[in-house]
This record gives structure tokens, sequence and C-alpha cells, in this order.
């Protein structure tokens, strides 16, 4: 039984030098069998463990994680939060989450730290401002808040953007999502962790995937580093390394992955309260509780699996980013890192069945998917406990890309790919 | 971040050219009677491999040609670079 984290929690082990604090999770050697087995533990697959064990009274079950829980794009994505989609099922989907981070620290008894500082989406030239103002109508109806500002709300919503019209790309209005904002991303796979382990899920860290085992059309087992674990239910939250697994049993995906970078600066005094997006230039910012700039990058147009990313492509980001903030021309950056994304043609992602009875994929997040984690595990863990898509995800299935349905989200993924 | 050796340039930045995906992807000779399956894995399916791929690169800020290259995409290593018809010299 895990304690309740609390006020009392807090001064209580005040007086013990905060030496006695309860272990948040084990470190279990993995069984010889569980009913499901979770590939991945990340943000992703720490919520599918969660839900599985908390909706559908699946306990049996393990993630495993080849590094450390968080270790991966959970621990290197900018944290941002939005539900703005264009299109119905994108709307339904990241709206969905967003519903439940609101509620999330309470949920998990955890502090994620989730901050509605509001996203804005700045447009550059007049084909940005019809995008986004249909963006806007559509999000509203489908009811995720969304209001359009002109160039003077901009300003005013955040005074140091560079609204001068001389500037190369001048701002021209732009959206704004007030519920949108950010969280901390390791408390999120730290809380999912906790939580999860609590209701008796198995996360067994430092053990890599080295096969799956199939018998005919379903499966039978992983072959891991710790060895063979029976399982008949397979869920693979493998972000960047998706096709590495998917290629263990034969199966293409439609995917490509690539470096994404971010980078952050000395930590300032606050001067930046919300979280501002421009996919024309392609530079976007907030700052962290620490009083870090946080910046995101764009992905490197080539396949690699190197999380390291290229220096022309912090530069052109970091070109933008002076142009749009000039007060930022003296910072210093302090550190730059890469992060591998699994990208989908369609810029949606995949959460489905397969034609692998028991083996479920939910990948294709490419640059966005940190916003969805809370949904994402929510509706994987229904995907697979009932062998069959929620209504918010049926859309998002592999099938896709054979029938034709595609979810172009291109417009609203806010890092160009 | 690396130095490509392009076949009719010599070595040159990376950021001179742009990457053409997966190489030695056949266009189908009849497009008609391609099934949706077909086309799915056409258009869309792509081994991603992590490893030595064959990929396919323009030097799209220099000669502009196309050309393969066989590159480690675990450590961003280049094994060779080939022109466009050629037999890959490595399997």
């Amino acid at each position: 039984m895990k304690n309740k984290y609390s006020i009392f929690s807090l001064i209580k082990n005040a007086f013990s030098y905060h030496e006695n604090w309860q272990r948040a999770w084990r470190d279990p050697e993995p069984k010889k069998e569980y009913d499901a087995i979770i590939i991945g533990g990340g943000g992703h697959g720490l919520a599918t463990a969660f839900y599985l064990a908390k909706k559908h009274n699946m306990t049996n079950i393990a993630v495993v994680e080849k590094g450390w829980i968080g270790g991966g794009n959970t621990g290197r994505n900018t944290t941002i939060i939005r539900s703005n989609y264009l299109w119905d099922a994108s709307a339904g989907l990241y709206d969905h989450a967003l519903k439940i981070w609101e509620g999330l620290s309470q949920e998990l008894n955890y502090n994620v730290m989730f901050s509605q500082r509001g996203v804005m989406n700045l447009a550059h030239n007049l084909q940005d401002v019809r995008d986004l103002k249909r963006r806007t109508h559509a999000n509203r109806l489908n009811g995720i808040d969304a209001v359009w500002l002109n160039t003077e709300e901009v300003k005013e919503f955040c005074p140091i953007i560079n609204t001068s019209p001389d500037i190369r790309y001048p701002v021209l209005g732009g959206t704004l999502q007030r519920r949108a904002g950010t969280a901390r991303h390791d408390a999120v796979a730290w809380g999912y962790a906790r939580g999860a382990d609590a209701m008796g899920v198995d996360i067994i860290q430092n053990c890599e995937v080295k096969g799956i085992k199939r018998n005919g059309d379903s499966v039978e087992g992983i072959e891991t580093t710790k060895g063979f674990i029976k399982t008949k239910k397979i869920g693979v939250v493998a972000a960047g390394h998706s096709s590495v697994i998917a290629n263990m049993v034969d199966l293409k995906l439609p995917l490509e992955s690539k470096p994404l970078q971010a980078l952050v600066s000395e930590p300032v005094k606050p001067i930046i309260d919300t979280v501002v997006m421009s996919n024309a230039v392609h530079a976007y910012v907030s700052q962290s509780d620490k009083g870090e700039l946080v910046i995101g990058a764009g992905t490197d147009a080539y396949v690699s699996y190197t999380q390291r990313g290229s220096h022309d492509v912090v530069e052109g980001t970091l070109k933008a980013i002076l142009e749009l903030y000039p007060i930022f021309s003296r910072m210093k950056m302090l550190r730059q890192w890469g992060g591998i994304v699994d990208i989908c043609p369609d810029a949606s992602p995949i959460i489905s069945k397969t034609h692998i009875k028991g083996l479920y994929f939910n990948c294709g997040w490419g640059t966005g998917g940190f916003k969805a984690t809370p949904g994402s595990g929510d509706l994987f863990a229904h995907t697979i406990a009932n062998d069959e898509p929620h209504k918010l995800n049926a859309d998002f299935n592999i099938n896709r890309f054979v029938s034709g349905d595609l979810v172009d989200e291109h417009g609203a993924a806010a890092v160009a790919h | 971040m690396f130095l490509i050796n392009c076949p009719y340039c010599g070595e040159r930045d990376q950021s001179e050219f742009s990457a053409g995906g997966e190489a030695h992807i056949l266009r189908p000779k009849q497009p008609t009677e391609l099934s949706d399956d077909q086309w799915a894995e056409y258009l869309f399916m792509r081994k991603n491999i992590k490893g030595v791929q064959f990929e396919r690169w323009n030097h799209a800020h220099g000669c502009r040609k196309w050309f393969n290259m066989i590159r480690d995409t675990s450590n961003d290593k280049i094994h060779a670079v080939y022109k466009m018809g050629e037999k890959p010299p490595l399997k």
C-alpha cells in the first residue's frame, strides 16, 4: 500500500530529514507470465499500464523498458499541452487527454505541475491567418476553447514579442487556447509509475526486448535481456523505436524516425508567462518554473536514431527566436538534446490493433505526443483490454493508410516535418 | 550532422543535401492494377531501419543530382555512396 502524499506526510518526513520516504515503485524481477506486457516505459506506456489496472482490472501486467522510465522522449520534450487540432477525430482525441490533465494531479496523488498558462500560435502571412482562423472555428464547433487575436492583442498578451511590421515574417495575429499549457514531464512518468505499481503492475527497467515469439497468427511472449516472458497481449509504445519492434514480426509501419531537438537557456527571472508557438518560422518558446527558456527546434529531414540532431536546425530556430524576441539576444543556451520521434505521413498517431492477434501498437505521435499522454494511455488500455478500439481512437487505426481515410494534421502539428 | 561525399561534387556538408527516404522502392509498373494494400505498401510503409539503411539523397544546394547512399542510422556513419541506377556496393 502506498502512503498518500500530502502536506502532513511532508511535515512528518521533515522530522526524519526526508530520509525515510517510501519507495515510489518497486524494482521487481520479471515473472514467467503476464496477462499483458507493455513495451516502453515512457509516459504513454506507463499511463497505459495505469489505466489497464485501474479501469480494466488487469493488474497481472508488466511494463518493460530498455533504459530508465521516462528517459526517452518523455524526458526530452518541451512539455506543451494543447488540444487545438483541426479535424473532429483529433479534437476528440486531444481534448480527451486535456480533460484528464485537468484532474491528473489529484487522480495520481502526484503533482504533475499542470499549468494552464495558455498556448498561442502565431500567423505570419495571409495563408497562416486563413488557416488559423479556420482552425479556431473548427475548434469551437468541437467545444474546444480557441480565440483569434489580432496583432495588438498578441502584443498585449505577450509583450516581449516583436510585432513590428518590418521584420522578415511580421506577426499578423494568432490563436490562443487558454486551457492549454505545460506540465512537468518527469512527474508524469513518475506519477503514473507510482500509481501503476501500487495496483500491482511490475515496472521492469533495463530490460530490452530482443524478439517477439509468435505462434501462427498470435503472440506468445517476448524475448528480453532478462529472459523469455510469456504473454498473450503485447502493447507496443516504443515511440521512435516502434519500427524496430515491428520489424521483429515483419510488420511494416508507415513511420519514419527522426531526431527532434530542443534546448534550454540559463535561468532568468519570469519574462514569458505563456507558450508561444510559430509554425511558419518554426520557433516556439516557454519558460520553465526554474526560469529557463525552453525552446523547441525542428526535426532533421532524414531518418536517424542518434538522439542528437543537426546544428543547422538549431541555428534556424534561434534565428527565428531572435527576430521575434530581440530581448533574448544575449541569452546563453545551456543544454541541447535530441529525441527520436516516429512520424506518420499524416502527422497523426496510430492507436490500433494489428493483423497479429494480441499485438497492439500505439505509435506515430511524431513531434507532439506528450500532450496526449493521459488520453493515449486511457484509449490504448481500452483497445488492449477489449481487443477493439474506443470510439475516440477508432479513426486512428493502422488501416487508414490502406483505405485512404487519413487524419491530416500537418497544419496543427506545429512542428514542420 | 555529417559530411556527405556527393558522387558528382565531392565532400560537402550535410546541410547542402535533402533526404529522399528509403531507396530502391520501385514505382509500380501498372498502377491501375494495384490493390489498396499494394498502394499503401508503395506509398506509406517503410522499413525505417535502425542500422544500415539504403536511402536516396539529393544535392539540393549543389549539383541538384539524386544519388543513393548506405548509412547506419544508429550512428550516422556513411558506408557507401553510389549513383542512381548503379548496383549497391554492399549487400
